[in-house]
Order: C-alpha cells, then sequence, then structure tokens
C-alpha cells in the first residue's frame, strides 16, 4: 500500500503524460502479483466496493473529530477522503504493518454496510496520511487523478515492452487482478484467449494522406463518413458496441447493440438518422445530431425515436467462427458485403465504395461532398490486412479541405507541462456587424494548437504586450491580431454567445498583416452552418 | 464582548492600545506602531514612530529605505510607553526578528502573538511560552488538517527528488523573507553544501541574515550562471510568484516544488502547478496553535486572522473562553 500510495501521490502532482507513464510503468515492473493488478484495476475504475461509500467515511470520521471541525475542515478541503485522510486521528495502542494492497482489497471487499465503519478504521489505523488517502480513494473507485485507462494500458505496454494492441485486446475479458495479463507480459505465458466473450479488438486506423500519391489500381475509396467510429461485437450470446478507445458504449446505443444476434465484429461508422438528410449518400445526420446521444448512461425514448442510430460498416474482422484479420480487404469486403444481407436494413448497411480511376477524380468527388455528413474519403489497399494501429501504406485518410476564417484573437490562457509558461490557449471572435459602426467581437473558438514551436513564442509575446485585463490564468488582449482559423464544420450552439460552435478549430496562420476590422463577421460564419 | 479591558481595543486596522496611544501592526499608517516582525502585511511603512527588534527594523529598513522614527527593543527587553503600558519583546519563532509582544498595564497581561510557530528553526529564536490575562493569537492553519510534517521528511522528499533527475534543476518557490532562508539553512543542516541558486529579489534578504550571523553557505545568482547547465542537479529558490513565470525559462527543465504549509492540501498544490509540494510553514499548525493556548492557558484567548471559526469552536469544545477579531489586511496565501 505505501508504494500504492507513492504513486498515487506523484501521479497527483504530475502533469506530463510521459512522466506519468514512467511512473505508472515502473510501478507495475516493480510490484509482485496480484498487488499490481489490484492497482491497475484501481487506476482504471475496474474495482467497485459496495459496502464503503463517502457517507460511510464522513459518517466514521463524525464518530471521531468534533461534527462541527469535519464541516468545516471538509468544506475547506473539498474531498471527503483527503480531508479524511488529514484529519484521521490515529491508533491509540501501536498499529500493525500497513496492509498490502491485496490485504486491503480483500478486507474491502469482505466489508458489509454494518462491518464496514470497524474494518474501515482498522485499515485505517495502520496507515499514515498518503496511506489513508490511496486507501480511501481505492475504496469509493474515485481516484480522479487524470489517468484514462487508455493510458494505464499504454503504460502497462510500456512497462513489459509488449505491443499496446496486444494489451487492448487481451485486456478485455479479464476480470481484476488480471493475472493471465502479467503472466503473458512478464513472464512470456501464453495470451489469454478471449474466445466465446463479446470482446473489444484494437482498430486499425489510417495516415493522412497529404502529399502521398497512391495508384488507385492498389486501392479502394469509400467515404469517411463524421460520426464516431464503432466496433459492433457479438459472442457469446451477447453484443457491445466499442468506441475507439475501447470503452463500452452498448448503453448509450442500445438498439444498435441489440439489434447484432449474430456472432460476428464488426468495424462502422455510427450515425443517427436526422431530419437533414443529405442527397444519395444521405440517410444520416450531421454530427452535431449526433452528439445529443454521445456520453448518456440511459437514452430517453424520446431521443431513440427522433434521432435513431445505425451503423455504416466498414469492414469485418471476425465473422462466426472465422477470424478474417489476415486476409485482404478485398477479400473481408466480399464476405461484409454477403453477410449484411443478412443484417436488418434499419440499423446496418455498408458504405458505399466510390468509384474513381485516378485520384483526380476523386478529389473532384471528395469537393463536391461538401452537404453530406461526410468528413473526406478513406483509401484502403486492396490487399492490407487489418492490422491493429497505424501501419505505413495501408489506409489513408484523405479529408476534405478544411473551411477556413479570419478571426480575431480575444483572450489567451497559460497552457500546462512543457507550456506551462507560455499562453497557449487561445479564444478568437468574429464581429457581430460592422466594426465600424460599432460592432462588436463575439468569441467564436477556442484552439492551442496550429502553431509551431517559434510561432508559440512570438504569440505568447504578443499576449504579453498586448494585455488589457488579467482574469486569474487568462489575460484579455487588445485584440489587435487577426488568426487564420481553419475548422472541420461549423453548427449551431447554445453554448455561445455568437450561437456557434466549430468542429476542431486550428490556428492555421497568424495574419499579423492584417487589420482586425477587416476579420471575418459572424454572419460569415453562419453562412458554413450546413445543418 | 464586554470582557475586554478599556485599555486594549481590537479595530479593523490593528489593535489599539489606547493609554499610549499606539498600535500593533497596524494596516495604515500611525504615530506610535509596534511591530511584530518584519512580513509586509504586518510592518508597513509611514508610521510616526516604529518600535521593533532591531532585525525587523532592519528588514523594514531595506524593504521601506528609510527609518525615521525606528526604535529598537531587543528580544526580552522591556520598555514603558506613555500611560504606564509596559512593553516587552518576546521571541515567535516565525522569522528573524519576529516577536510576540507582551502589554502590562493596570496588572494585566496581554499577549499579541503576531505569527508564530513551535517549531526549531536554524533562522531564528525559539517562540517562548509567556502566561498572561489575554492571549491574542494568529490562526493561519487553524484547521485540523492542518498538520505540518517533520522538516526533516520534506528536505527528504526535496533531496531525494534532486537526485533522482540529475539533469534537471529543483526550483522552490518560498516566501522571500525567512521562508527561503530556513529553507536554506535546512538544506544544509541536512549536509547539503553545494552552491544554491537564487532569484533577484531574493539576494538582499539572504545577504541581511548572513549580516545577522545566519550562516547560508554558497549563494550564487541565477543571472550569474553562464548558461542552464551550471544549474542542473541544483536547487534555486525564488518567491512563489516567479514559479511560472518566464523568468523559469532560464533554468534546466526545473521540477517545480513550493515550501508552503498550504501544500498539506492536493487542490492547492495542483492549483499553483505544484510538482513537488513541500509542506514547510513558519506557521503554528493545528495541534502547535491548540497546545499552545493550553500551555499559556489564558483567562481569555482573542483569535486574530485565518480560520478563527475552527479556533473557536475547539475553544468552545474545551470550555475557554474565546472571541474572534476581525483584523484586515493581513495575507497569509504564500506561506
Amino acid at each position: 500500500m505505501i508504494a500504492f500510495a507513492q504513486l498515487i501521490d506523484r501521479l497527483v502532482y504530475t502533469r506530463s503524460r510521459n512522466a506519468k507513464l514512467g511512473l505508472i510503468a515502473e510501478y507495475l515492473r516493480c510490484t509482485p502479483d496480484p498487488d499490481r493488478g489490484w492497482a491497475l484495476a484501481a487506476l482504471t475504475d475496474g474495482l467497485d466496493f459496495p459496502a464503503v461509500k463517502s457517507s460511510t467515511i464522513r459518517n466514521l470520521l463524525m464518530e471521531r473529530v468534533d461534527p462541527a471541525l469535519w464541516t468545516l475542515s471538509r468544506d475547506y478541503v473539498g474531498d471527503t477522503a483527503e480531508t479524511a485522510s488529514l484529519l484521521w486521528p490515529g491508533p491509540t495502542v501501536a498499529p500493525e504493518p500497513p496492509p498490502s494492497v491485496s490485504e486491503a482489497v480483500e478486507a474491502l471487499s469482505a466489508m458489509t454496510r454494518a462491518s464496514a465503519p470497524r474494518d474501515l478504521a482498522t485499515l485505517l489505523d495502520r496507515l499514515d496520511a498518503n496511506g489513508r488517502y490511496a486507501l480511501l480513494k481505492l475504496a469509493t473507485g474515485a481516484m480522479r487523478i487524470g489517468i484514462s485507462s487508455r493510458l494505464a494500458k499504454v503504460a502497462f505496454a510500456q512497462g513489459f515492452d509488449v505491443a499496446v494492441e496486444d494489451v487492448e485486446e487481451y485486456w478485455h475479458g479479464l476480470t481484476p487482478p488480471y493475472e493471465p495479463l502479467f503472466d503473458w507480459a512478464a513472464r512470456g505465458a501464453e495470451p489469454p484467449s478471449g474466445k466465446d466473450l463479446p470482446l473489444f479488438r484494437p482498430f486499425m486506423l489510417a495516415h493522412p494522406l497529404e502529399e502521398t500519391v497512391v495508384d488507385m489500381a492498389d486501392y479502394a475509396a469509400e467515404w469517411k463518413w463524421d460520426g464516431i467510429r464503432v466496433q459492433l461485437v457479438h459472442a457469446g450470446g451477447e453484443s457491445r458496441v466499442y468506441s475507439r478507445s475501447g470503452d463500452d458504449i452498448s448503453h448509450t446505443f442500445p438498439e444498435v447493440a441489440a439489434a447484432l444476434d449474430i456472432p460476428a465484429v464488426l468495424d462502422g461508422e455510427l450515425l443517427v438518422r436526422g431530419a437533414h438528410q443529405g442527397g444519395e449518400e444521405g440517410g444520416a445526420a450531421s454530427f452535431n445530431a449526433l452528439q445529443q446521444r454521445l456520453g448518456r448512461k440511459t437514452v430517453p425514448k424520446k431521443m431513440l425515436r427522433e434521432l435513431p442510430a445505425f451503423v455504416r460498416l466498414y469492414d469485418a474482422l471476425i465473422l462466426g467462427e472465422e477470424d478474417l484479420r489476415d486476409q485482404p480487404w478485398q477479400t473481408r469486403r466480399a464476405r461484409l458485403e454477403a453477410f449484411a444481407e443478412r443484417l436488418e436494413p434499419e440499423r446496418f448497411d455498408v458504405s458505399r465504395v466510390i468509384e474513381a480511376a485516378t485520384l483526380d477524380e476523386l478529389a473532384a468527388i471528395r469537393e463536391r461532398a461538401r452537404d453530406d455528413a461526410i468528413e473526406g474519403v478513406m483509401l484502403k489497399r486492396r490487399d492490407s490486412p487489418y492490422v491493429a494501429g497505424r501501419k505505413t501504406g495501408l489506409w489513408y485518410k484523405w479529408k476534405r479541405d478544411p473551411l477556413l476564417i479570419d478571426a480575431v484573437l480575444m483572450y489567451a490562457q497559460r497552457g500546462s507541462g512543457r507550456r506551462s509558461s507560455f499562453y497557449s490557449d487561445f479564444t478568437f471572435g468574429c464581429w457581430d456587424g460592422d466594426p465600424d459602426k460599432g460592432a462588436e467581437l463575439l468569441p467564436v473558438g477556442k484552439s492551442y494548437f496550429g502553431f509551431t514551436d517559434e510561432e508559440l513564442k512570438w504569440l505568447d509575446r504578443h499576449v504579453r504586450n498586448h494585455t488589457v485585463n488579467r482574469f486569474g490564468p487568462v489575460r484579455e488582449t487588445d485584440k489587435s491580431l487577426v488568426f487564420e482559423v481553419a475548422f472541420d464544420s461549423v453548427h449551431e450552439s447554445r453554448r455561445h454567445k455568437s450561437g456557434l460552435a466549430m468542429r476542431f478549430p486550428r490556428i492555421n496562420r497568424i495574419r499579423a498583416d492584417k487589420p482586425a476590422h477587416e476579420a471575418d463577421r459572424i454572419e460569415a460564419l453562419r453562412a458554413l452552418v450546413r445543418d | 464582548m464586554s470582557s475586554a479591558p478599556y485599555w486594549i481595543r481590537p479595530e479593523p486596522w490593528g489593535i489599539h492600545v489606547v493609554p499610549a496611544d499606539c498600535w500593533i501592526d497596524p494596516a495604515r499608517a500611525v504615530d506610535r506602531a509596534l511591530v511584530t516582525h518584519g512580513h509586509a502585511d504586518h510592518a508597513r511603512g509611514g508610521h510616526g514612530e516604529t518600535y521593533a527588534t532591531p532585525e525587523t527594523l532592519a528588514i523594514m529598513r531595506l524593504r521601506y529605505q528609510t527609518e525615521d522614527g525606528a526604535v529598537p527593543v531587543s528580544h526580552g527587553e522591556t520598555i514603558r510607553l506613555p500611560g504606564e503600558v509596559d512593553a516587552t519583546w518576546i521571541p515567535a519563532g516565525h522569522v528573524l526578528g519576529s516577536a510576540q509582544i507582551l502589554l502590562e498595564h493596570a496588572g494585566e497581561r496581554i499577549v499579541v502573538t503576531g505569527d508564530y510557530k513551535r517549531r526549531p528553526d536554524p533562522t531564528c529564536a525559539p517562540f517562548e511560552v509567556t502566561p498572561c490575562d489575554i492571549f491574542v493569537t494568529e490562526a493561519t492553519f487553524g484547521l485540523p488538517v492542518f498538520r505540518h510534517p517533520p522538516v526533516e521528511e520534506e528536505m527528504g522528499k526535496l533531496l531525494a527528488a534532486l537526485e533522482a533527475e540529475p539533469q534537471r534543476c529543483v526550483l522552490v518557490g518560498a516566501y522571500a523573507l525567512g521562508k527561503a532562508q530556513r529553507v536554506i539553512a535546512e538544506l544544509r543542516r541536512c549536509g547539503h553544501l553545494e552552491p544554491i541558486y537564487l532569484h533577484g529579489a531574493m539576494e538582499r534578504m539572504c545577504r541581511l541574515y548572513e549580516e545577522c550571523g545566519i550562516d547560508l553557505g554558497t549563494l550564487k545568482l541565477v543571472s550569474d550562471a553562464k548558461d542552464k547547465a551550471e544549474m542542473e542537479g541544483r536547487i534555486v529558490v525564488c518567491p512563489p510568484s516567479a514559479l511560472n513565470d518566464r523568468w523559469s525559462r532560464r533554468l534546466p527543465d526545473p521540477i517545480t516544488a513550493m515550501a508552503s504549509g498550504w501544500m498539506r492540501v492536493r487542490q492547492r498544490a495542483r492549483q499553483r502547478n505544484v510538482e513537488l509540494p513541500l509542506v514547510i510553514s513558519d506557521h503554528a499548525d493545528w495541534d502547535e496553535l491548540t497546545r499552545t493556548i493550553e500551555e499559556v492557558d489564558p483567562a481569555e484567548t482573542w483569535i486574530t486572522h485565518g480560520r478563527e471559526e475552527a479556533m473557536l469552536r475547539w475553544c468552545q469544545l474545551h470550555q475557554r473562553k474565546a472571541r474572534a477579531l476581525a483584523l484586515v489586511g493581513y495575507e497569509d496565501e504564500d506561506d
């Protein structure tokens, strides 16, 4: 528990991703089983102890310290576990040595509502303030230390020098403390098998095409849809919808999960049908419509009716018992088309292959597609196997050219980590009318990338020399600098005063040459809304 | 709260000693001020006469470039003020020259602590428990969550971080008066004898400490370093405000540390972008505050600034008469 508490403590104060990875990898390497497995589960929110709640801790403390002092302390610190760890009065007799992580997990699992106060107190007595903090965080399952499960998996892969795609694949279906996973990674045992379980398989990803020229004889083209990439799995009588990060989002899209009832692992784009359907490629509403359905634990009936989801299939990884991932794309594609006949057309269709003999022809088709729920096109080598991650030369994404607008820098905020002393997070705005007739700037977006390190230094200097107001970490500038902002799309949004929200905005060019009053107006941006 | 004797009156901008017509640590310019220590929120400039220890006066001279009306009073020395008030300056253990002020009049004794701590500090004289009728105490860390760990533990953390990444430096944010010198002196006590680099704003105060006989070892200025590499594996001390400032770009990939009692609370440390929180304070923690009240055992306790509510509650639980004074202008954020 001491090493785990130290890890938690250091992770709390570490901002750089690489440093976090290093800390977790080191811990996983140096800690014995099953402690490291439990720790990994704690970091990735994989533990649940129903007998210990935040209120259990509060009640326990109120018995030992004056309730008024507890309340004043809790209000000041703002976190129950931390307040309790600091306030715990400590044992009156010499305590036993600190418990190991597994000992703590075992004790926590064995607790009932009735026994929890006494048993938890026994554990707390054996730890110092940092240990108590780690124990209480672990017990209540709310680490909140900025570690995503993806980050933990990357750290695992780094710690044992194995491929993160393999970790992703084997991880699913295992339960804490993941001993088969450690046996495989640390001791070279056979990888865990996931047969008959609805497991996630790592996605195959694409490189941006950029200046690459490909021969259309070797590559097939299809639309890149503007939804969310998902993997659909049916195995052992159960179905799952996984997001690109491997998160199970079946509960968010129950109608999609329920519609697949044949054993298979499929790759596709999740979209919603909506009022704004575009042309012959249509049937899908824009990303903005889809966004209303994201991140929900339960979906209201009305939403299922008005924004029903479906999946436009790209690929088949496994059909029935057969793993197709080593087969060429062409073969998989043919199998997918045949398989899709057996699926509900309301919920599934197959992303159409675009006929284009040359890249130029494809470019023209891509340009004309502006109005649809289309982000661009994909190029897939006809003989490519389905491999996890991004492998050069196999798949390319070729997004539509971005939309551009000239906006004025309004506010800047200091970044974090490497950028912690730099103003690197910029809010920019457009005019709400004629700037010569008293129009004002309204914020339209925020971006912290698109510029080089040299440009960042220049921008930082600009912000410091043109500050008119400070609000904590934010500075308001004199609104003299114009950015050419590139973005993928723009939508109506009630979140901003301008009523518009950009998707994926980035600082394309710094237009120090352009006077602020020549920047674009809100109406120019609104004209680019397509839903 | 009618129990306050007629001759001492807490006002929002300081404590008024009525018969002597003087003020303790007043927040605005007065004719006659009794000053406990040199921190800017207690020692303001512009008074007619300033009574303080020679060290505190030296600190004020450094800050305000004037010594008009300075009246030095050494630790342990008693002076007679007009209106038959006797005042004695007693060590408070807070920073160099810091004192509690004992006031005696008409058979009553009142101690005003200013800021204080009870732990040993190589840079100043230790706090002395002084029996009195009314004990006027600070309460900066007056919440039971504040329990400062032993300073050796925090020094260990600092030196371990330095050793773990020899190609970086550790940048310690520390209040320029008191905390900075204490951290340096404690490092020396732990056997760290390497040169320590200073932000320019720290230099004069460190020199003053050395003139007062406190050995801080080899100190160098960051601005005198010939390149970044010279400061690799070194400790650099700067005011807290410089931690995330452009100034820090001249340092070799600094590990950001801060020495402050507030570092006990994780969120406070994170808000300041601190990677290495060092819980080192020149104020009494909860246990020191409550122990001190018990040892002094006054008839009444007045709480001047900090988290008065919790201290009042503790006094109530322990059947001690107490009241909170609403004084303005004391800042404690950087300690």
